[in-house]
């Protein structure tokens, strides 16, 4: 089962959950989609097995055979090309598509690699940690997770760490998910994220749920949001001192205390059973 | 001599735009004939890259100058590959604004961002 923790907003507890539902989960594979600021891997230090790097194919041009007939820049959807005086070649804006390298009837394009990233794969206890990291500077994390999301295997229960937020990347990381689960702030500013993610897995037509995070007992706006919009709720996660300096000194709660075992473990089973 | 701005609707009392990628048309003036010309900006409605295609179009239609409240780095990088001069728009009336440049009082555009690209939603 493949189950992607995701939240509209950074900081809500996406890293917390995600990684404390792997470990207590026995075997399972986590897998980091955040390649912008990775961090699951520090609470997990894991012994690394291999790493590799990620390559994109981005077009290079032959001035000398390079006609100017524009052809290409006319073709590329995503404006990565113009034509002053040469061939102007944008390689933050292309997408690898490799259109202009085929459309060139004077053969003056061809593909080169680009290193965009890597992938650092690593074992702690009966977890398989993957980390994708995205090069400074780069514009796009997708083929990464693309990268990455291919590398785990089906054998057992994969917990995918998504980036923040609700675009491509996010979109990459759910996309073959079996289960979404919604971290979420008992704000206004929470839940006006919450309502994000909440529109995106419903256009994947992905069954979902919410885990409350950082629950003060005052008024929790985006619980009213799930009651009022018949959203399951999977758990509630109390504001906690405890948690939050287990957690601020990248320990993981399951194996710190007894009672963040069964309260994850209660987690994971209220999932399991919602998917089914 | 061609002048190009990013507009807001293609009439000479026009305002500018904020935009220069995305800006509906560019109001093209010719200090020659004292007359202006709009385009519509094809690439407007670009899912990315539209500094790029926008700076192609005013390339292509013969430009010499661009005044404009603000340029992204990409479409900066085709302008300067055409040896385009940039303005800073410092009046809201893009006509006023071909005014004060020909009269040598608008400044350079010295800031180039770097981009509105994935627009915070990350």
């Amino acid at each position: 089962m493949k189950i992607a923790v995701l939240s509209g907003k950074g900081g809500t507890g996406k890293t917390l959950v995600s990684v404390n539902l792997a470990a207590v989960s026995g075997a399972a594979d986590y897998i980091d989609c955040d390649v912008e600021e990775p961090n699951g891997h520090l609470f997990f230090k894991p012994q690394k097995l291999f790493a590799e790097s990620v390559k994109l194919k981005i077009p290079v041009v032959d001035y000398a055979v390079c006609t100017g007939c524009r052809e290409c820049v006319e073709f590329c959807k995503f404006n990565a090309l113009a034509y002053i005086k040469k061939l102007i070649i944008f390689d933050k804006v292309c997408h690898s598509c490799g259109g202009c390298v085929r459309l060139c009837k004077y053969k003056a394009l061809r593909e080169q690699d680009k290193i965009i990233g890597n992938i650092e794969v690593g074992k702690a206890d009966n977890v398989t940690v993957y980390t994708g990291i995205l090069n400074v500077g780069e514009a796009s994390g997708v083929p990464i997770i693309r990268r990455l999301l291919s590398l785990a295997d089906d054998c057992c229960d994969t917990f995918i760490d998504c980036p923040p937020g609700s675009a491509c990347a996010v979109m990459e990381s759910i996309k073959d998910a079996d289960y979404c689960a919604l971290v979420a702030e008992p704000t206004v500013f929470g839940l006006h994220n919450l309502q994000m993610v909440i529109e995106l897995v419903k256009l994947f037509e992905k069954p979902h749920g919410v885990i409350l995070n950082k629950c003060a007992g005052s008024p929790n706006p985006s619980e009213q949001y799930c009651i009022d919009n018949n959203i399951a709720v999977l758990g509630k996660i109390n504001y906690d001192n405890e948690l939050g300096a287990i957690n601020s000194n990248g320990e993981i709660a399951v194996n710190a205390r007894e009672k963040y075992k069964t309260l994850f473990l209660s987690l994971l089973n209220t999932i399991k059973e919602a998917q089914k | 001599m061609k002048i190009a701005i990013p507009v807001d609707v293609n009439s000479i009392d026009t305002t500018v735009c904020i935009s220069f990628g995305r800006a509906p048309y560019f109001m093209i003036f010719d200090t020659e004939k004292g007359n202006s010309v709009f385009l519509d900006n094809s690439a407007a409605a670009s899912s990315g890259g539209a500094g790029i295609k926008a700076a192609q179009l005013v390339v292509d239609n013969g430009a010499e100058v661009l005044i404009t409240p603000r340029c992204g780095e990409n479409a900066a990088a085709v302008l300067f590959a055409a040896n385009i001069k940039l303005y800073k728009s410092t009046d809201a009336v893009a006509k006023a604004n071909i005014d004060l440049y020909l009269i040598s009082k608008l400044p350079i555009l010295n800031e180039i961002h770097a981009g509105f690209h994935n627009h915070g939603n990350n």
